[in-house]
């Protein structure tokens, strides 16, 4: 039999496409996807005639038109949905920027799907929840480790909650010392999370952005003119999007608490600086981690993920209640938090989340996380020495500085010469089943990329995602329309978005669809 | 000499081998690891490794470890449980867990429509879904819970007339009402509206004393948190209208196959949480909050939150997914644009949630309603039975919870709870703590994951207890 | 779907050819050898609109303004001018006029087109806003030597995606941008004198398709609005405010319901209209032994908080009301398409330029501002 030689990097590659019809086109009458008890005849003998004893104008006249499909029908159509969907499973996670897409091992997925979490109530006794809570309360301590921080809550979950948490904290802070209305904005700056401006503005802050200087380091004139008795606070990433670590952080910090104000830090991204270096000592007063980035757990398509909020000894109190508190023998929930901001979210946060997490980091120990740190750091600033390299891609800022966990790069160039923009690039790498995510808006960096490798990717997998944007960037030069109209081995083709922002053409729901295009 | 140390050959971690860390450093002229990060200042670099509990780095051990953790919890799964109050035990069909489990979904995030059609596609069908259960036209990708949606409804009221106060019942969850207040502070004032205490329902003449030209929003639950019902509706829709206000309205969706949804008793926004439909309780890790309104300009340009919506794409017959309106934030109010914001929130409890609606269809929707109706009024009649136990403290229609009176038999809730622990049940949640008003009175819950026998034995247990204790 | 074009074919021959601009000076640029590129640059604007190509009739003017470009592309074409002097190359006769491009623009407004594209520069901006006004959405291929109104996409090939995607209705928002230019015969002696002649509505291409993973910015318009609501909501009692123009600053006297004077500067004190389009003098006269405020925004793509389109507000009024007195607002927009570069003054006394520097806070919605840096140019 012949040699099949397999020896290119760049991939021939089609995604799944199943074609599949919208659900309601799937329904077939009277099939039945599951069964529900019925009632004992005791049971219904006592209770009656349940339906007709319902208030009127409470009773359902007409049922919900929902599908009506057997099981494997409904198996098979999310089945098929799954494998539309790409995964960090399935492929090399580079391109979701600012997302630290990696590894998510699947015996914390197993163990979080055991009874003796998924089956716990919030409302259950303390003793009975003895185990979750422990591990609640060591992944506390081990967040202290990880951040100089002296307590961590678990209510918030998401980094964006736990954003507004630190915003709240800050108001009741400021409240409680009567300088509240002295003290209504925030500073943030330009390269850090849009989230880190927007939930301070959901408290009422007013929001002062610094920009970049020459360098790409926030600015620090700029911050000095910004900082004032109008400060309430500071809240930043560092590294921010650039992938840039502002050296000055501290002096960025004590600036602002000699005028009063308190420093919070996104840490949503720390996987390039966990065992390197701390909040504390970068002078914060509170940090938060995201437990689905930084920590290995699963992004879920989008949640359920989980914040980790964690404040110095002097803001304790002002943490969203209960705590998680061991007294040596038990494990309590402690609701006696005095100076409470109240709740940010029902219950203890995600806690399966929590216990993934807990895992993850059990798994690594102390030197694990260091090595995480170090391979991610290591396999981006690889990255980002390579892509450099190709024609029409830079970045933005001095290119022989070392970036820490992500690099935000500029194709302006590659535009210039070839009339292809970012975002065809972005769907021309789906062809080859890899992401590439541009940036937030607006683009401050022209014609943006934002890649982050994290620890997960082998040196042959960046390679080969090397590989394949090189190929497309010779693409652009050579044959830019076949760019310009891709996706071509995606899932679909480009969608029509034209109907999008019009209040007559979209439509949220099938219904609405049947209706606006008058099959109804 | 710094002594730190990394951890090599970790199975997460395919780079941890020094001979390639050693090839990849010289690539990009560095010699050693410690030359990375020459971005951070030594005066803030930790200079020893951290203090952290030993690396469990096999597979075996981290299992037997983490298994043993969870072996301190007592489950659900093991005790027989009434609790409710915001996060229910109901069954959760196979399918719902082999779908959310799915590596694609699991770690899927935040792809384009191309490489993530099936997400969208998930999503926009959860979607419709929903909206069918609610007979509503738009409803979001969830956000955090039930108490989030909540509060966004709130401010999206107030956004849209521009006022910053909103009542609410006096009598709701305490917690959810906390998330709420501190998710709207500064912008909302939150009014208490009097109840009824025989039914718990609305007192309308209070409303209307409080309704006023500030008023933004009333929001008011169905069934409550209590469980019982509120028959206002349609009165309530219609004094709030009266004043330019928006009717909310908070649904637990497990009821609308039996329960006229709110939308046709005037509500103009409705929220809930979708833990009910096939999602695990997870210790309330299993909560997500929904939005649902009706297909107008001025509503939808009010979510904070992404909805997507179908659209042709450059192939015939081809479905695509998008982003509809996804500048949203310039309608409405400027002085109060875009201040909320759309992260990670619970994606994964959309998709499952529409697995479950997809599995049920309308018939099981009705019967899962049935059932717990048929299940709960048998429920209260079996209590009703005990000395000194009221079944129902409110005198009103109910839905799969209700509060339970024990204050006639002189023993705390706490002490019935306990006592029935002891006997591997988990008794209603104690109320007495946050409403004191109701004495000793527990919220309990049945679904239709409770048969007879269940509830039979709860009644014999607590009739045993009540009647053996001695009287306080 | 209907796109109107007009190519201004002598636009940017100056450059090439060391004249800053080209503005009456075609058939000397000409003669110095310069080769016109407009149209070539224009038919990269146009190949942008390929996918487009079955749907699209492009209504023009004859020759190199326009019609050559279009027919070499074999995009349906209708010509709704013909000007007289149809080659530029030939340099015995007469170049085209200004006036050609604004008779081609009333025809191609009256003809009901979605869309005008017109290739040029400064000169050509004017030309368009004095033929069509706000009253038809335009977007400007840059192809002329003087670049200041930010009209223009950054590119050709932007220019004609813009439109494409705009036909499309991918885009659906308008933005309005300043048409300014400089007075060339004075640049050519060496000074700068810009001067605002008026506005034009482009399309606002916030909307990005691709990388939603957050929230997303408001309209440029709705922006302009939330920041004039915020200086309006902020208004001190007996203040004065001197409003400079801009189309953002004109959005305060919209905001307080009073009539904004398009190109000039207005004066509001409690709420109330003090002086229209006032003058350097009205201004010292109006803000004489009172508190003041100077409210601003920067003008053009160059970023010039004084010195370009504002003339009025002088050093004199700035030494009066005081530089911790400025009030400067942009939309984000603005700030992004500075590129990272900072705002410059220009106010013709150097001292006062030094004094101006440094960094400013710049309200760029009704609850954000950023720190930026200003500079002297």
């Amino acid at each position: 039999m012949k040699r099949i030689n397999r020896h290119y990097l760049v991939r021939n590659f089609h995604q799944a496409k199943w074609d599949e019809p919208v659900i309601f086109e799937l329904s077939r009458k009277g099939e039945r996807g599951v069964r529900i008890p019925e009632a004992e005849e005791e049971v219904k003998a006592v209770a009656g005639d349940v339906m007709a004893a319902l208030p009127t104008g409470l009773q359902r006249k007409t049922p919900p038109v929902l599908p009506e499909m057997a099981q494997p029908r409904v198996l098979r159509h999310y089945m098929r949905l799954s494998q539309e969907t790409l995964g960090g499973d399935v492929n090399i996670e580079i391109g979701q920027g600012t997302c630290t897409v990696k590894y998510n091992p699947k015996i914390n997925d197993r163990l979080a799907s055991l009874p003796e979490m998924a089956a716990l109530h919030p409302e259950q006794p303390v003793e009975t929840v003895q185990g979750i809570l422990q591990i609640m309360h060591e992944t506390d301590l081990m967040m202290r480790e990880i951040s100089g921080m002296d307590r961590f809550t678990f209510q918030t979950a998401s980094g964006s909650q736990a954003a507004f948490a630190m915003a709240s904290l800050i108001k009741a802070w400021h409240r409680h010392t009567g300088e509240d209305q002295q003290r209504d904005e925030i500073i943030t700056t330009v390269f850090s999370h849009p989230s880190d401006a927007a939930c301070p503005a959901i408290k009422g802050y007013k929001i002062i952005t610094i920009f970049p200087d020459e360098e790409g380091y926030p600015d620090y004139e700029a911050f000095k003119a910004a900082v004032s008795e109008r400060t309430a606070g500071f809240i930043c990433a560092n590294p921010e999007d650039t992938g840039i670590y502002n050296k000055r952080i501290k002096a960025f910090t004590d600036l602002v608490h000699e005028k009063g104000g308190l420093c919070g830090y996104d840490q949503a991204n720390a996987n390039g600086l966990l065992g390197i270096t701390r909040a504390r000592e970068a002078g914060f007063d509170m940090c938060f981690f995201n437990l689905h980035k930084t920590f290995g757990t699963p992004h879920g398509c989008g949640g359920p993920g989980s914040g980790a909020l964690g404040v110095t000894k002097e803001l304790e109190s002002f943490l969203p209640a209960p705590l998680i508190d061991f007294d040596g023998e038990n494990y309590l929930l402690n609701h006696d938090v005095p100076n409470s901001i109240g709740r940010v979210r029902s219950f203890h946060g995600v806690a399966q989340v929590v216990l993934k997490a807990y895992a993850w980091m059990r798994s690594l120990g102390a030197e694990g996380l260091y090595e995480v740190a170090k391979v991610s750091v290591l396999n981006n600033n690889y990255l980002f020495r390579k892509l450099l390299e190709i024609e029409g891609i830079d970045s933005p800022y001095d290119p022989s500085k070392q970036r820490v966990e992500q690099v935000r790069y500029t194709l302006k160039k590659l535009t210039d010469d070839t009339g292809v923009t970012t975002g065809d690039i972005q769907r021309r790498m789906l062809d080859f089943g890899l992401h590439y995510w541009t940036s937030h808006h607006p683009y401050y960096v022209p014609e943006p990329a934002t890649l982050e490798p994290t620890e997960t990717p082998s040196r042959e997998e960046l390679d080969e995602y090397i590989a394949t944007l090189a190929h497309v960037v010779r693409e652009c030069y050579e044959n830019p329309e076949l760019v310009k109209t891709a996706p071509h081995n995606s899932v679909i083709h480009q969608v029509d978005e034209s109907g999008m922002d019009d209040p007559k053409e979209w439509a949220i729901t099938w219904r609405s669809y049947l209706r606006k295009t008058g099959a109804s | 000499m710094m002594s730190i140390k990394g951890f090599k050959h970790h199975p997460y971690i395919p780079n941890s081998v020094p001979e390639v860390q050693e090839a990849m450093l010289k690539e990009i002229g560095l010699n050693s690891l410690e030359e990375l990060h020459a971005e951070v200042p030594e005066a803030i670099k930790l200079k020893e490794n951290m203090n952290l509990p030993p690396a469990l780095s096999s597979e075996w051990e981290l299992r037997r470890h983490v298994e043993g953790l969870l072996r301190k919890n007592r489950s659900c799964r093991d005790m027989l449980n009434f609790l409710g109050a915001g996060c229910w035990q109901h069954y959760v069909p196979a399918v719902c867990d082999e779908i959310n489990s799915r590596g694609e979904f699991l770690t899927g995030y935040a792809g384009e429509p191309y490489n993530d059609h099936g997400r969208f596609q998930t999503l926009f069908e959860y979607q419709s879904m929903v909206a069918e259960l609610v007979d509503m036209d738009v409803v979001n990708v969830p956000t955090m819970d039930w108490a989030q949606a909540a509060a966004t409804a709130m401010r999206m009221a107030g956004r849209m007339n521009g006022k910053r106060q909103v009542l609410v019942p006096a009598l709701m969850d305490c917690n959810k009402l906390k998330v709420m207040k501190n998710y709207c502070d500064p912008d909302l004032d939150f009014v208490e509206v009097a109840y009824h205490p025989n039914t718990g329902q609305l007192d309308l003449d209070d409303l209307k004393q409080k309704m006023n030209g500030e008023t933004a929003a009333v929001y008011f639950e169905n069934p409550s948190f209590f469980g019982f019902l509120e028959t206002q509706g349609e009165e309530i829709s219609r004094i709030t209208h009266e004043q330019g206000a928006v009717s909310v309205v908070g649904v637990d969706p497990s009821s609308l196959g039996v329960l006229a949804p709110p939308s046709h008793y005037g509500a103009d926004i409705i929220c809930g949480d979708l833990q009910p439909l096939g999602i695990h309780m997870n210790y309330g890790g299993g909560l997500s909050g929904f939005i649902a309104t009706r297909d107008e300009e001025e509503y939808v340009m009010q979510y904070p939150s992404r909805l997507f919506g179908i659209a042709p794409t450059t192939v015939e017959g081809e479905y695509g997914f998008g982003d509809v309106a996804y500048d949203r934030t310039s309608f409405g109010d400027l002085r109060e644009n875009a201040n909320e914001f759309v992260g990670t929130q619970s994606a994964l409890w959309g998709i499952t949630a529409g697995v479950y609606l997809a599995l049920m269809g309308p018939e099981g929707m009705r019967e899962l309603g049935e059932t717990i109706l048929q299940r709960s009024r048998y429920a209260i009649h079996q209590l009703n039975q005990i000395p000194g136990v009221k079944g129902s403290y409110f005198d009103a229609a109910g839905f799969k919870e209700f509060v339970v009176d024990f204050s006639a038999t002189g023993i705390t809730v706490a002490s019935i709870n306990q006592q029935l622990m002891a006997q591997g049940i988990y008794g209603g949640k104690d109320l007495s703590v946050d409403y004191p008003d109701l004495g000793q009175c527990a919220l309990y819950c049945i679904t239709e994951i409770h048969n007879r026998q269940d509830i039979d034995r709860l009644a014999a247990s607590i009739k045993a207890i009540v009647t053996e204790t001695p009287g306080q | 779907m209907k796109l109107g074009l007009i190519v201004n074919p002598v636009a940017g021959l100056g450059g090439t050819v060391g004249l800053k601009g080209t503005d009456g000076m075609a058939r000397e640029a000409l003669a110095l050898g310069a080769v016109p590129k407009s149209g070539l640059r224009t038919l990269e604007a146009l190949k942008m609109l390929e996918s487009l190509r079955e749907d699209l009739v492009i209504y023009t003017a004859s020759g190199e303004m326009g019609e050559a470009v279009v027919r070499e592309l074999g995009f349906a074409c209708r010509v709704l001018w013909h000007s007289e002097k149809e080659r530029v190359t030939d340099v015995d006769k007469d170049t085209t006029s200004r006036e050609d491009t604004r008779q081609a623009a009333k025809k191609i407004l009256e003809e009901g087109v979605s869309l005008l594209l017109f290739a040029g520069g400064d000169g050509t901006a004017r030309d368009v806003y004095e033929a069509v006004g706000e009253s038809l959405p335009v977007a400007g291929i840059p192809t002329g030597v003087k670049i200041h109104s930010p009209v223009y996409a950054v590119s050709p090939e932007k220019a004609g995606e813009l439109a494409r995607r705009f036909l499309r209705c991918e885009i659906t928002g308008l933005k309005t941008e300043e048409v300014l230019d400089i007075d060339e015969a004075a640049y050519r002696q060496g000074h700068v004198e810009t001067k605002l002649y008026g506005y034009l509505k482009v399309p606002d291409d916030a909307r990005l398709m691709q990388g939603r993973k957050s929230g997303s910015l408001l309209s440029d318009e709705s922006a302009q609005k939330a920041i004039a609501l915020r200086v309006v909501d902020g208004m001190v009692p007996e203040m004065v405010y001197v409003i400079g123009p801009g189309s953002t600053t004109r959005q305060v006297m919209a905001a307080l319901d009073l009539p904004a004077t398009l190109l000039g500067v207005d004066i509001v004190c409690n709420r109330q209209l003090v002086c229209s389009d006032a003058t350097e003098k009205n201004i010292l006269a109006a803000i004489s032994g009172k508190e003041s405020r100077l409210v601003i925004t920067p003008i053009g793509g160059q970023g010039y908080l004084f010195g370009r389109g504002n003339q009025q507000l002088s050093a004199g009024v700035i030494h009066q009301t005081g530089p911790e007195n400025l009030m400067v607002m942009a939309t984000l927009s603005k700030i992004q398409a500075l590129q990272g570069r900072p705002l410059m003054v220009d106010t013709g006394d150097p001292a006062l330029d030094r004094e101006l520097e440094g960094y400013y806070q710049v309200m760029t919605g009704y609850r954000e501002s950023i720190m930026y840096k200003v500079i002297t140019s």
